[in-house]
């Protein structure tokens, strides 16, 4: 069937194949492997997506549903030259290692702050806790978005 | 980012210098193995053993070749050369040969146009099996079954006596990696009859040697490359689709991707031994410790990887960084028929520290001695002969110091106005406030440093100079870690200039840089660059009777005497070294010897809260002082120190594989559970710098050190707040309500 969704900002119409997730969809079919696939069951948060404004992991979102939505991928976030606050700070506080887990983080951490800029630390943590990170403990994490809360507007 | 200028070169040693993968990796353009393809590639998929043991009576590949897209099924007979594969002993076949040893054994793999064909493919081979008995109990095992290796170490007069002894037996359970990226690789054909491999791994040169001799192919035919990884913690040190792959594509003469969905990742590689140990500790009324007597086994599970270097980290660390003059070790590591173990973080000496420290406390309460004033009293310190091996420590080992900085760090405050979701029990709010008991609980831990044994551990670098910079050329493999970051580093600092770039060579372009494991590599990889920079500079200061090289050439007396253009007038310079460690031997048949290349000690204290009613913790925070040699990225160790607690965490209260008659029973993340962000405690993190005698301005690898005492010092302190004696990890709740 086809669908038409909007990308990171650009209308796409795309051909989707039987049971497919959204996951599927953008990291085989419109080549975008910045979302990460690391357990398809919605446990670790390494796919998550923006979805009309919600945060998904998009392993649990069948492709057809994304018809007439809006969805952010970390590909919409930030590039290297110009990258977005979330990123930056991930980037400055050293929440980054091995990186699986980084787009899912940034993503989910980006949607936090357009609904709470000023977030505490118990929000930061549960507005993260679908995101498994299995490197960095959490610490350099909490770190980046304690700063970003308190340099919210 | 502000950065300490301790060297006067920006993003020099002792800088927190941003890793150079930072930027892909924040806008998630990072290529990870999973994320590899090429034009006209095909996928793999594996067919795998539904039982731990079961004979293979026969297999009919006719059905999946059957199937439209299919273009190769493979299975034991297909392989060209040595059928069995391993690290140190080869003795597992590439697929199963006859006989099915452990559950989620490769049996077939399948190449298909398509990733679903692929699997559909997997699972349409016919495959008619007689189940056996599987041999699931490691002690059953060791009376009856095949020993991957035993150890007896004896030192001192096994006549002695203590005058306060305790004694208990303890278990530690399987616990899996879990990197969040998953098994992944690519072989493409290079159009010679070669391929080239890009797959996750810890270390491509031990990875070709095996495929090399699977597949019956000239060395210079395979090239491994390094590939994007995500996490590795011991997972990737052993081979999982390497030879699978590489096969498919040599066969079909396409590019071939294989990727493991996460419960195949489950299956798919070793995990941490699940041990049983006795211990007793006997010591005098003062609290010194007199004579030490364990024993230890160690399930190996199906195949051997790397259980007999594991076993002697267990052994060696039986008694920790405590001084005893008598000290007597059986050890053991087993077959059975459960899953493959091998390495993860810590390799041994988690399972003795969560021993020993448990002993110590009990020790402490027999005393009725403070427990810190019983680990300041017996603390091994450099210059002390290692109470197992007998070895003489050299270089530093401050265990007094880190004793006393986590002793420093202040104790939270009660937690009497707590948000409820930060109670035991956390968002399920079973628990009220006025259950919660808190406990605060200390552990010690040592490790070795890089391999031992008398291995012959090398990393070769080459650091090359040319007009535009200066490139470190190495195979050592970036898994997240920050070596990368380390090695650019050191670079800096030696050659005077912020340009350095760390390239990734595969197997062809230089030599092994040794494993990414055994806390070595920014030792070892980084000793390699570190060795290497030194003599690029010096050759070059001397062709130019130069004192001084800096960013933009080489200087006399503060006066620039030749441009990098004219260093690099006959073309770019390079040093090429290969770096070895202090040598160590192997040990004598009663352990004796100078087994170890280096030492580290690291204090845990947690602090927990407790429901004993409900046998539910919540890890309140996990302070950490870790001797770290010299501090090279204190951001990098920082992270190190704090994701390594997190491990141990799991560990304590949560990570354990349910393995029922060698059938895991919860290989996904819905049922194997890793702490979250809500989970995490807080930590403070101490670091403590005193140089070693050979690492890279002193450094020493702390990647390890994190998950190996963390554990105790929780237990220790769910054992404080609750009264109860508790004999193994993960604690589970009714370890807690004792039923």
């Amino acid at each position: 069937m086809k669908i038409r969704f909007n990308l990171n900002g650009d209308e796409r119409d795309v051909e989707i194949v039987g049971p497919e997730s959204l996951l599927s969809l953008l990291r085989r079919d419109l080549d975008l492997p910045g979302t990460k696939d690391a357990c398809e069951q919605g446990e670790c948060g390494s796919c998550t997506v923006q979805l009309d404004g919600d945060v998904v992991c998009s392993c649990l979102v069948m492709a057809a549903d994304a018809q007439g939505s809006t969805v952010i991928t970390i590909e919409g976030l930030g590039t290297e030259d110009d990258l977005h606050p979330v990123q930056q700070a991930m980037l400055d506080k050293g929440a980054v290692q091995c990186g699986f887990c980084t787009p899912g983080i940034v993503v989910a951490g980006a949607n936090l702050l357009e609904e709470n800029p000023h977030p505490n630390e118990l929000e930061i943590r549960e507005a993260l806790s679908g995101n498994i990170c299995r490197c960095t403990g959490y610490g350099a994490i909490l770190r980046a978005f304690t700063e970003l809360a308190e340099q919210g507007e | 980012m502000t950065t300490k200028q301790e060297t006067g070169i920006r993003g020099g040693i002792g800088t927190s210098a941003l890793r150079p993968d930072g930027e892909p990796k924040v806008t998630g353009n990072f290529a990870y193995a999973s994320d590899l393809t090429a034009p006209d590639m095909l996928w793999g998929a594996t067919r795998r053993s539904p039982f731990a043991h079961a004979r293979l009576v026969s297999i009919d590949v006719e059905p999946a070749l059957a199937i439209d897209g299919v273009r190769a099924v493979l299975t034991q007979d297909d392989v060209p050369g040595e059928p069995l594969f391993g690290q140190e002993d080869q003795d597992q076949p590439v697929f199963c040969d006859g006989v099915a040893r452990y559950w989620g054994e490769p049996v077939a793999v399948v190449a298909a146009e398509d990733e679903e064909t692929a699997r559909l493919a997997a699972e349409a081979i016919r495959v008619e099996w007689e189940e056996l008995p599987p041999l699931v109990d490691p002690e059953v095992a060791l009376d009856e079954g095949e020993i991957f290796r035993d150890m007896e170490i004896r030192r001192g007069d096994s006549t002695v006596a203590g005058e306060v002894i305790v004694e208990g037996f303890y278990e530690t359970a399987t616990q899996d990696q879990a990197p969040l990226g998953p098994e992944a690789g690519i072989a493409i054909p290079d159009g010679e009859g070669g391929i080239d491999l890009y797959a996750t791994t810890q270390w491509i040169h031990v990875d070709h040697r095996q495929i090399v001799a699977c597949l019956d192919i000239e060395p210079g035919q395979i090239r491994c490359h390094p590939a994007g990884i995500g996490g590795a913690f011991g997972a990737r040190e052993d081979i999982s689709l390497h030879i699978h792959v590489a096969l498919l594509s040599l066969t079909t003469g396409r590019p071939v991707k294989m990727v493991y969905d996460r419960s195949e990742s489950f299956v798919g590689h070793v995990k941490r031994h699940p041990s049983k140990l006795w211990c007793r500790h006997e010591a005098d009324t003062g609290g010194r410790l007199v004579k030490v007597t364990t024993k230890l086994i160690l399930d190996g599970g199906a195949y051997a990887h790397t259980s007999r270097a594991v076993l002697a980290n267990g052994a060696f660390f039986t008694v920790g960084p405590y001084r005893c003059d008598n000290v007597f070790v059986e050890a053991a590591a087993v077959r059975t028929n459960n899953p493959p173990a091998g390495a993860m973080r810590g390799f041994g000496a988690v399972q003795t520290c969560f021993a020993y420290e448990m002993q110590m406390e009990r020790l402490a309460d027999a005393l009725g001695m403070d427990p810190l004033e019983l680990r300041r009293k017996n603390a091994l310190e450099a210059g002390d002969p290692m109470s197992t091996s007998g070895q003489i420590i050299e270089g530093s080992l401050p265990s007094l110091r880190v004793l006393e900085a986590i002793e420093a760090i202040p104790l939270p405050d009660d937690n009497t106005d707590a948000d409820p979701r930060l109670l035991p029990g956390g968002t399920g709010l079973t628990t009220p406030p006025s259950s919660v008991v808190r406990g605060v609980g200390y552990a010690l831990g040592l490790k070795n440093l890089a391999f031992s044994e008398g291995f012959d551990d090398f990393s070769e670098a080459r650091v090359i100079l040319t007009p535009a910079g200066v490139e470190v050329h190495t195979a050592a493999i970036e898994v997240g870690q920050g070596l990368i970051t380390v090695c650019q580093q050191i670079a800096r600092t030696v050659l005077g200039t912020e340009k350095v770039a760390v390239m990734w060579d595969d197997t062809s372009s230089i030599g092994s840089a040794g494993s990414t494991s055994a806390s070595r590599q920014t030792q070892m990889t980084g000793g390699a660059v570190h060795a290497a920079s030194v003599g690029l500079r010096d050759a070059i200061l001397l062709a130019h009777d130069a004192d001084e090289l800096r960013a933009d050439g080489a200087y006399r007396t503060g006066a620039l005497v030749a441009s990098l253009d004219d260093i690099c007038a006959d073309g770019p310079v390079a040093h090429h070294v290969t770096f070895r460690h202090p040598e160590t031997e192997q040990p004598d048949e009663y352990g004796q010897g100078d087994v170890h290349a280096g030492f580290v000690v690291a204090a845990h204290r947690a602090v927990v809260e407790v429901d004993p009613d409900l046998g539910l913790v919540r890890v309140v925070r996990v302070d950490t002082a870790q001797d770290v040699g010299r501090a090279l990225n204190p951001q990098a160790i920082v992270g190190q120190l704090e994701g390594g607690i997190m491990q141990g965490m799991g560990f304590a209260v949560m990570e354990r594989l349910v393995i029922e008659d060698g059938i895991i029973k919860n290989p996904t993340f819905t049922d194997y559970l890793i702490p979250t962000f809500m989970d995490a405690p807080a930590v403070e993190t101490r670091i403590v710098e005193e140089g070693d005698h050979w690492g890279p301005f002193g450094a020493k690898g702390i990647g390890e050190s994190p998950t190996i005492s963390s554990t105790p010092a929780i237990v220790a302190a769910i054992r404080r707040a609750t009264g109860r004696d508790i004999t193994r990890v993960p604690v589970l709740p009714e370890d807690i309500v004792g039923i």
